[in-house]
Parts: C-alpha cells; structure tokens; sequence
C-alpha cells in the first residue's frame, strides 16, 4: 500500500521573513547599510492603545462649540523675558533646508503661522523665506552649528539646543552629496556635492555642567530675551528631562522612536531609542520630582497624528506637541497623485523613505528646483494649517467630553490601556481593572 | 546700571569690575552699543575665570580683560577686539563671525570651536580640540595644540608655531593647517601637503597679524584633507 504525504503549504520562517532576507541580500549585494527618512516603521506600543474614559455620573462633560475649551500654551516663562505664547499645543517640528526644500519650509511656515503656532529651523541654519513667513520661529542650536551666527540668533523667537533626536539618540547626520546645491552648500561653508556630516556631539561643551555653561552664554548673547529649549531623543527621559532643568533650560522637548529624521541608517532608526509612550511619564515624573512641571514645558513627538494623539500626550503630563512626518504629509509628501513616479522609484506611495536621494516626486524633501516647483508653498501651508487647527480640534472635543476647559487639565485618571505594555508604559490602568504593572493593586 | 560704571577721566574707557557688579552688566552694555559711536573702549578687571565674558559683541568695541576667564569668553564675537590679558577656559571665541581674539596666557579646549571669520591668537599653548569644526576663522597658536585639533574643520586657517598632539586634522574638510613643530599624529584623512608660494604668502600674512615677527613662513609644513573620505565609500570604514 502506498503512502502519500498529504500537502503542506510552504512555511516561511518568522525570524527569516521575506523583508529579513531580501535585507541579508541587499546587504550582501551592495555592502552597504540601509540609508532612508523617516523614524522607526516596526509596531510599538502607542497611543492607539490607550483610551479616553470621558464623562459619567461623576465626572459632568463641557458643552461641545458652546462651553469654552482653552488650548493656548506659554512656553519658556521660566527664564525668558519673551516667552513664547500659541494658540495651539502642537508645533512643527525641526527640519532642515537642505534636508527639505525651500517650498517645503515656506509651506510649513505659513501652515503654522495661519494655525497660531511655531515652526522650527533644522541643521543647515536659518533661511529668509523661512524667518520672513514663521511669525515664531525656534532655532535649532545643533552640533555642526551649520549655518549658525548671532544675528540669526537674535531674531529667532526661541533657541532648541539639540541633543538628540528620537530617531537616532546618539547619532550625528548625513547629507549626501547628491542634495547639495550651491545654496546649501554655502550655508554650511562647504564645497558642492560633499557629504555633508552632522556631528552627534556638540563641538564646545560635553555633559550638564557644561551645558550650564553653555545656556548662559546664549542667553547672554540674547541679552536672556529667548526661551532655550533643550531637545533629547528618548533614551533616558527621566535622567535626560532633570538634567536638562537643572542646566537651566526653559522647555525640554522629548521626541521618541517614531519621530522622522532626513537620513539615518535603518538599523539604527529601528534598534535605538525608545517609543514616546514609553518617556512621556518618566519625563513628567522628573519635573514633578523637581518642582517644575508647568513651569519648565515639557513639548513631546515622535508619531502625533491626530487630535486624539495630541490629547492622550497632554494627558499624561505633557505642555505641547511636535509634529514633523504628519506636517510633510500634510504638505504633500507621500501623495497618492504621484504614485506613478513612486512606482517608478521602486516604491509606492506611503513607502517612500528615501529622502536623502533627493528625488522626492511631491517636491518636498529634495533640492531639485523643478522637483521643487511642484509643491505650492500657499496652497501647502493651507493644508498645513487646515490640518493644525483638526487635531486641535479633535482634541478640544476629547477634553470636553472629560470635563476639561483646558487641554492642560486633561490627565492620567482620564485614561485606561487596552495592552499591558501600554499600561505599563504610560501609568494607567489596564482597562476594566485598577490594575497597573508595576504599581501593586493586584 | 550706568551708576556703577567708573568712566576714567583721560579716556572715554568704561571699567567692569566683575568682583562688584554682574556679568549681565558687562553684556547688556557691549550689546547697547550703537553702530558708530565713540564710545567703545572697556576694561573688565576681577574676572576671576567667569563665564560668558563679552559674549556676543557685534560692534567694533575694544575689551581688555585683566586676569583669567571661563569659559566661552567672547563667544560669537562680531567685529570686536578682545584681549585676555591671563588665560582663558573652554570654547574661547567660539563661533567668532569677525573681529580679533587675542589670549595673552593659555586656552583651554575647543578655543575658536565653529569660527566662522576673524582672527583668534594664543599666546600660549592650545588644549585639545583647537579649532574643532572651524568655518573660515584664522587661528595662530604661539606654544602647543592638543590632540584632535581642526577635527571637521572645514574652511580657514590654524597656523601652530610649537607641536600638534595626536589625531591633528582627522576628518578634515578644507581648513588650512601650518604647523612649525612636530605633529604626533595625522587624523584620518588629514595629509601633508606641499607648502605653495601662496600659503606662504597667507601664512606672512597670519603671522603679521598676529605680531609675530622672528618666524619665517617656510618654516612650517602645510597639512590638509586628502579628500578621499568625502563622499561615502564602504571601502573607506576603516577609516573610521
């Protein structure tokens, strides 16, 4: 009698998966690590899993469009003579000319300005059209000090000493060649078509006491005018937020895994660094245990998409949000009406990471002047600033529903899990339980 | 604040005195400058090692400081001349736009970090890190530089009238470095380079700025990037 195996389907390995192995024969073809945009694109415990519990029996509810709901924030009043004051908590976040085109950065510009809120400069300094259509500007103060000079200092509205970013927490930055025109080129005092590093330490000062240091020298050249922020990458939130307060800064800006960078090698996007879930409450925990949360601003990003996002962040204790992927999205990028030339690039619409090549079919992240003469900077920063005042919308509407007249007055008690990583990660409990990992209670 | 400010009687030169009032003072009166005014003579005596001493001047005053200061002293100088008439700490004219620098002592580590123009001189010797990720300042350091110096420089000149330390030039761009002495040790990418009449053209002109009369240009060799690590090659990560 013969035997016959029944079928089986092919199984693919889990560990080896199909992205896994054409990674090992990409790496063996080329020998060269993967370069690409963005922040960290694996599943990792976000804001999707925590909910809002909103009003009942003892907690009464705001009246939607009728009862007011407030959602301007003050940052920098700790020190500064001119604190910034927006109409919204959720401002852009640094990204560079060079790294984006000049469009681009009107449009983000203008997108804020319309909306009450901030933009950010990026590595590579300071550019007129930038200033000129920002009516608040931060100016990043990054380790390559591309571009950096006092007067750009003095007419900034606030100064962001980069530390690190969430994306690569201890990394530096990367231009390729290919994205250096004569503009840029000569902002950062380099030749045309170089690489162009970004160092991952700063030049003139290592650790907080030296920070210290360093803050009072800017604010003494800005005669202590400008609110200084201080930007780390979500390593270590809590060590990181008191070191930062006790160097002086007067906002400690807090961005996780998911938030964007220009160029950064993919290992180190996906394997460094922690998702902002994970820093917001040991952040927070540092200002409490100081003193200062309130009086120094806690601004957080890395994946904020939505208003819901922007509460769940105000909720567990921070002042403010950053955007940077979902503001490029806003303006364009990743645009299906380009799919064709996504295609053509060996991606699609949605995928498309490689940002440093410098040919972005949406115009956005390139220097390729007829590339960029595809995105509108009005019409982009409409779109911008449409976007801005939705999720400040959807926010206000999440507040209400928990009784709050502020944005600032949502917190943790307003809050359950779906996951036990969230609940861990974030402080509340896991919904339908009093029950938070690590906290006791069961 | 003008109370406590002595006006000397000869002169129009305004006294500091840091043992008495707030650095803040000294600052906030450098920056209230207006363009063309007379007065621009200062003296800041008892600085005893402050930080931020004359930061961020952007007129053409002169400052002389008698004694020794901290860190970042005249940091983004703009068209200023300031003389440290002791030593100076880290970050000393860091990020100078233009103007003079002059240390009559030693500087600390990172001195002329991320200058862009103008000239820093060191009397004495240099810590490591002098002239690190500079952006078209002219450096001349009397004594000895420290290791890792010029590191990422990218455009002027560091002229070193005594020795370099280990790793000088490593990852250079295009800043020029003169060094007199010996040098430890090369950094990546950092080579010697054939000394041309026009270096030693600017080099004449460097040391005269500098008041240096007793050296000849010739007496230096010329160091610079070899370029090969500027655009990324995987063959090049030994480099690294």
């Amino acid at each position: 009698m013969s035997y016959h195996n029944p079928y089986t389907p092919p199984r693919k390995s889990a560990t080896f998966d199909d992205y896994t192995l054409a990674e090992i024969r990409r790496a063996a073809a080329t020998g060269i690590y993967d370069i690409r945009g963005a922040g960290t694109k694996r599943k990792v415990p976000h804001f999707d899993d925590l909910l809002f519990l909103g009003a009942s029996i003892s907690r009464y509810p705001l009246e939607g469009y009728r009862e007011k709901c407030d959602t301007s924030v003050v940052l920098g009043a700790r020190h500064a003579k001119k604190p910034i004051v927006l109409k919204t908590p959720i401002t852009i976040a640094g990204m560079s000319f060079g790294a984006l085109s000049g469009n681009a950065k009107e449009a983000l510009g203008r997108g804020a300005t319309i909306a009450g809120t901030s933009t950010t400069t990026g590595d590579g300094g300071m550019t007129d059209e930038e200033r000129g259509h920002s009516q608040t500007l931060v100016y990043q103060y990054l380790p390559s000090r591309y571009g950096m000079n006092p007067k750009d200092l003095r007419r900034a509205d606030a100064i962001e000493i980069v530390v690190g970013q969430g994306a690569k927490p201890g990394g530096g930055g990367m231009l390729l060649g290919q994205k250096i025109s004569d503009r840029v080129a000569n902002m950062r005092n380099l030749p045309k078509g170089i690489d162009q590093r970004s160092a991952c330490r700063h030049p003139d000062w290592t650790g907080p006491d030296d920070l210290e240091i360093k803050i009072m020298e800017l604010r003494e050249i800005t005669d202590w005018e400008k609110p200084i922020y201080v930007k780390v990458g979500g390593a270590r939130p809590y060590y990181d937020t008191a070191l930062a307060v006790k160097a002086g800064a007067d906002v400690v800006v807090l961005d996780g895994m998911q938030g964007g960078t220009a160029a950064t090698q993919d290992v180190f996007i996906e394997n460094v660094g922690m998702p902002i879930l994970a820093c917001i409450r040991p952040a927070v925990q540092a200002l409490q245990d100081l003193g200062m949360h309130r009086k120094v601003q806690l601004i957080v990003s890395g994946g904020i998409r939505s208003g819901a996002d922007v509460a769940k962040a105000l909720a567990l204790g921070a002042d403010a949000v950053a955007i940077g992927t979902a503001a490029l999205v806003a303006i364009g990028d990743n645009d299906p009406h380009w799919e064709a030339e996504y295609q053509k690039l060996g991606t699609t619409a949605g995928a498309y990471d490689d940002w440093h090549e410098g040919k972005d079919p949406a115009g956005i992240t390139t220097q390729d002047p007829e590339l960029s003469k595809r995105l509108d900077p009005v019409a982009a920063g409409r779109r911008l600033a449409n976007y801005l005042k939705v999720m400040t919308l959807e926010a206000q509407t999440i507040a209400r529903a928990c009784g709050k007249n502020h944005l600032h007055n949502l917190e943790p008690e307003d809050l359950v899990a779906l996951t036990l990583e969230a609940s861990a990660m974030a402080q509340v409990p896991l919904a339908g339980t009093s029950w938070i990992p690590g906290k006791g209670g069961f | 604040m003008d109370l406590s400010v002595k006006r000397e009687s000869l002169d129009t030169m305004r006294v500091f005195d840091l043992a008495k009032m707030p650095l803040r003072d000294l600052n906030s009166a450098l920056h209230a400058i207006a363009p063309g005014t007379n007065d621009t003579n200062f003296e800041v005596v008892n600085p005893r090692g402050s930080h931020a001493v004359a930061v961020g001047i952007d007129q053409p005053v002169t400052v002389e400081v008698r004694g020794s200061v901290g860190y970042y002293c005249a940091g983004m100088n703009d068209g200023g001349s300031v003389t440290v008439h002791g030593s100076a700490g880290p970050g000393v004219a860091e990020n100078m736009m233009s103007g003079t620098v002059v240390i009559e002592g030693d500087a600390s580590q990172y001195a002329g970090a991320t200058g862009r123009g103008g000239l820093l001189v060191i009397k004495g010797n240099a810590a490591s890190r002098c002239g690190i990720s500079m952006k078209g300042i002219d450096i001349v350091v009397q004594g000895n530089i420290g290791h890792m110096s010029a590191f990422m420089g990218q455009s002027g000149h560091l002229v070193v009238l005594g020795n370099a330390g280990d790793a000088l030039g490593d990852s250079l761009y295009e800043a020029k470095l003169f060094v007199r002495g010996e040098v430890k040790s090369l950094g990546a990418d950092c080579i010697q380079k054939e000394l041309r009449p026009e270096h030693i053209e600017k080099l004449a002109e460097l040391l005269d700025k500098a008041g240096i009369t007793d050296v000849k240009p010739q007496e230096f060799k010329r160091y610079g990037s070899a370029r090969t690590l500027y655009n990324f090659n995987i063959d090049n990560a030994d480099a690294y």
